[in-house]
């Protein structure tokens, strides 16, 4: 097993593989009457969070909790990080205290990695900047296997501000390894450059929702802020969900099976509609459930929990 | 003053001979030559260059003198083989006053260990709103001729008429950082495959090259000296080439890094690889030898940015950019060219000399000429330890690279810096 997780990139299809079907059994934990397994009895996992992030921190909260693991929640709003500290003496000091996991959502993309150089434990990225997100990739790659029956063959349309995208940075790594094809779809102004050279060779650029979506199993809305239309990246609102927004004539168009997801939290009215929010297509809810699932796996496979 | 003797030395790559130091000049130049008074350098196997002359340093003080000083960054200076460095101006306070400018001056003579010659800002604060006192500076004691504002580029294009103009009564220059602001906000590293590979945000090379070909024409409209510092891409090279060619009086400079290293060192997140303008790709370093080896780029500047340990040690965004130079550089021009000793003391002596009006500078050593000279070990191979450098600073991407070439001494105006590779004060 990989000793941290920090990119999609970090795992090759048969790790991404043990990890869902990991996630499948402990999938089975939710539904008793008492949700925990010993498996880390005894080993600490530190939520070292950089932004506000409440429901990441709150499912690898719940992860590590139901896998009797301590939990020590870190927030940068009232610790010493508000006062300055450095990330680097952040790592020293939870090292000192013996910290098995670090799982670390940073607003600076990267600072995962430098925090691997400082700490013994695993290092577990819960969102770095414009980065990677890969927990939020493997559950999204859970939820698909588990509503379409597979991976491979597969074809994900990812829409919306994937310039800013750490969900679909991590979701071109994996659905990649794991044999599904990928089309990233926005404004040009929202697609990064070379993309298909820098994250995955067969993944494709289309600038038109309507003409992607007859032929996807999967369209998966990225949250999309209002605030990128300062910056020109869209002239208004109105204008984005016009050509980019998912509404119910849209949805309309998709194959009978295919889904809808969405990482959260979204902006209902800009990129995605509440008719099709709330239609029994979305698997937003669900995604929320399975995240549980796949970050019990993630820390029990990382933190050796299958060697014990 | 003592005499040196360095004897079978070969002079910019020529046959060996010997080379006689007395009362601060070269005093003879021959075979067989003998001093009984002088201490006697063996210079077999070792080549001996006009000192070499950079025109882009950071020597931090006055303002950060935790990450460097004049006599640290002459120090380091003077080992990487120069007698002469051009210190630019963003300093705190900034050198944009004739006070800044003569004490940046006074310190560097001071430490005596290489010629520093400040640069002054171009605007008030490096703010890019007014002009500072060019004049001034220029009639002070520090006698400064390139004005920069390097770290920020004099984006205003009618400030920037107004300083290429203004300059000419005193025959300064304007180095000008080719960054457009607006192209680059929050800019991290090269925007390319590798930026979005790794979600920083893309400094684009069209940022660099839009500059540089606005400026090229303002320079060829009012008949002014423009100096580009560290250019970084190919295609700032194709608009410079074609700018020379219509006889436009524009030089240029590129860094050692730029020549070396690419953007795919970002992929460790490591800010010792952050820098501004950013390491790009392969590409362009074949551009950038080419046009260097051609003389479209007319130089080799350092671009030495020290920086303390808490600046780079952190996340990448956080980090400011730079990197070392000076202890470094000769070592990769002769990693990148070869034993090429003429072009090495052109693009690292005698041109750079030329440009900043250093004279005194830039000379081959022969009778008669300041001796201003390093002496250099091309056979030695050494690996760059950060903690063994001179600077202040251990911020030098090169940590634990084998790379060819040793200083073993250098001259300023007779007086050694440098014997037996060791710094002598």
């Amino acid at each position: 097993m990989i000793r941290h997780l920090l990119s999609g990139a970090d795992l090759d299809a048969d790790t991404a593989t043990e990890i869902l079907d990991t996630a499948a059994e402990m999938a089975t934990v939710a539904g008793r009457e008492i949700k925990k397994l010993p498996a880390l009895r005894g080993r600490t996992v530190v939520n070292l969070f950089y932004e506000d992030s409440t429901r990441t921190r709150i499912s690898f909260e719940a992860a590590a909790k139901r896998l009797s693991a301590d939990v020590i929640n870190f927030s940068a709003k009232g610790s010493s990080v508000a006062k300055g500290e450095s990330l680097k003496d952040t790592a020293l000091t939870l090292q000192a205290m013996g910290a098995d996991a670090v799982v670390v959502r940073h607003p600076a993309s990267g600072a995962p990695h430098r925090l691997a150089n400082w700490v013994d434990g695993s290092v577990v990225n819960a969102g770095d900047g414009t980065h990677e997100h890969p927990t939020q990739a493997l559950l999204d790659a859970y939820t698909m296997r588990a509503r379409l029956g597979r991976l491979a063959g597969l074809s994900v349309a990812v829409v919306g501000d994937v310039l800013h995208s750490r969900v679909a940075r991590s979701n071109v790594l994996l659905l990649s390894t794991l044999g599904a094809k990928v089309t990233l779809v926005g404004p040009p102004t929202l697609i990064p450059v070379d993309i298909a050279g820098a994250l995955a060779p067969g993944t494709d650029v289309s600038y038109d929702l309507d003409a992607v979506l007859p032929d996807v199993d999967v369209v998966m809305m990225l949250r999309v802020q209002r605030e990128r239309m300062k910056d020109s990246y869209f002239p208004s609102a109105r204008e984005y969900s016009r050509r980019y927004g998912l509404d119910g004539p849209r949805m309309r168009r998709l194959p009978e099976h295919a889904i809808v997801m969405h990482p959260g939290p979204m902006n209902r009215g800009m990129e995605i509609t509440p008719e099709v929010a709330d239609s029994p297509r979305s698997t937003i809810v669900e995604q929320v459930t399975n995240g549980v699932s796949v970050r019990m796996a993630v820390l029990y496979l990382l933190l050796g929990g299958n060697n014990r | 003053m003592t005499a040196y003797l360095i004897t079978s030395v070969s002079i910019v790559g020529a046959a060996p001979t010997d080379l006689l130091i007395r009362d601060g000049v070269v005093a003879e130049v021959g075979p067989g030559l003998s001093a009984p008074d002088a201490v006697v350098v063996d210079g077999t196997g070792l080549v001996a260059l006009p000192g070499l002359v950079d025109l882009h340093t950071h020597l931090r003080e006055p303002g950060r003198e935790d990450a460097e000083t004049v006599e640290s960054g002459s120090r380091a200076a003077a080992l990487g083989g120069y007698t002469a460095v051009c210190a630019m101006a963003n300093t705190s306070p900034v050198a944009d006053t004739a006070g800044v400018v003569e004490q940046v001056w006074r310190l560097g003579r001071e430490a005596g260990l290489v010629d520093v010659q400040p640069v002054g800002a171009v605007t008030v604060g490096l703010a890019g709103e007014r002009l500072a006192e060019l004049g001034a500076m220029a009639d002070s004691a520090a006698r400064v001729r390139i004005f920069s504002d390097d770290g920020h580029c004099v984006a205003d294009p009618l400030l920037m008429r107004r300083a290429l103009e203004y300059v000419k009564a005193f025959d300064g220059v304007i180095a000008q950082h080719a960054e457009e602001p607006r192209l680059t906000e929050g800019a991290q590293m090269h925007e390319g495959e590798v930026s979005t590979r790794l979600g920083l945000i893309g400094w684009p090379a069209v940022a660099e090259e839009a500059i540089i070909a606005r400026d090229v024409l303002l320079a060829e409209h009012v008949g002014s000296r423009l100096h580009v510092c560290h250019v970084s891409t190919a295609g700032s090279v194709e608009v410079l080439r074609q700018a020379k060619a219509r006889g436009v009086r524009v030089t240029a400079e590129v860094t050692p890094h730029h020549l070396l290293l690419t953007d795919e060192r970002a992929e460790s997140y490591d800010p010792v690889f952050k820098v501004n303008p950013p390491l790009r790709t392969a590409a362009d370093i074949t551009a950038l030898r080419s046009a260097l080896a051609d003389g479209v780029i007319d130089i080799i500047a350092t671009d030495h940015a020290p920086h303390a340990v808490e600046d780079k040690e952190c996340e990448w965004a956080y980090a400011r950019p730079g990197m070392l130079g000076l202890e470094t550089a000769l070592s990769i021009a002769l990693d990148v060219f070869g034993p090429e000793w003429d072009l090495i003391a052109e693009r690292m002596s005698r041109t750079p000399a030329r440009i900043a009006g250093l004279t005194g500078h830039g000379i081959d050593p022969a009778p008669g000429v300041p001796a201003n000279l390093t002496v250099i070990d091309p056979a030695v191979r050494r690996t760059i330890e950060p903690a063994e450098l001179a600077s202040r600073s251990r911020n030098t991407p090169y940590a634990r690279m084998t790379l060819p070439g040793r200083i073993v001494a250098t001259f300023l105006r007779g007086e050694p810096t440098v014997l037996d590779g060791k710094a002598v004060k």
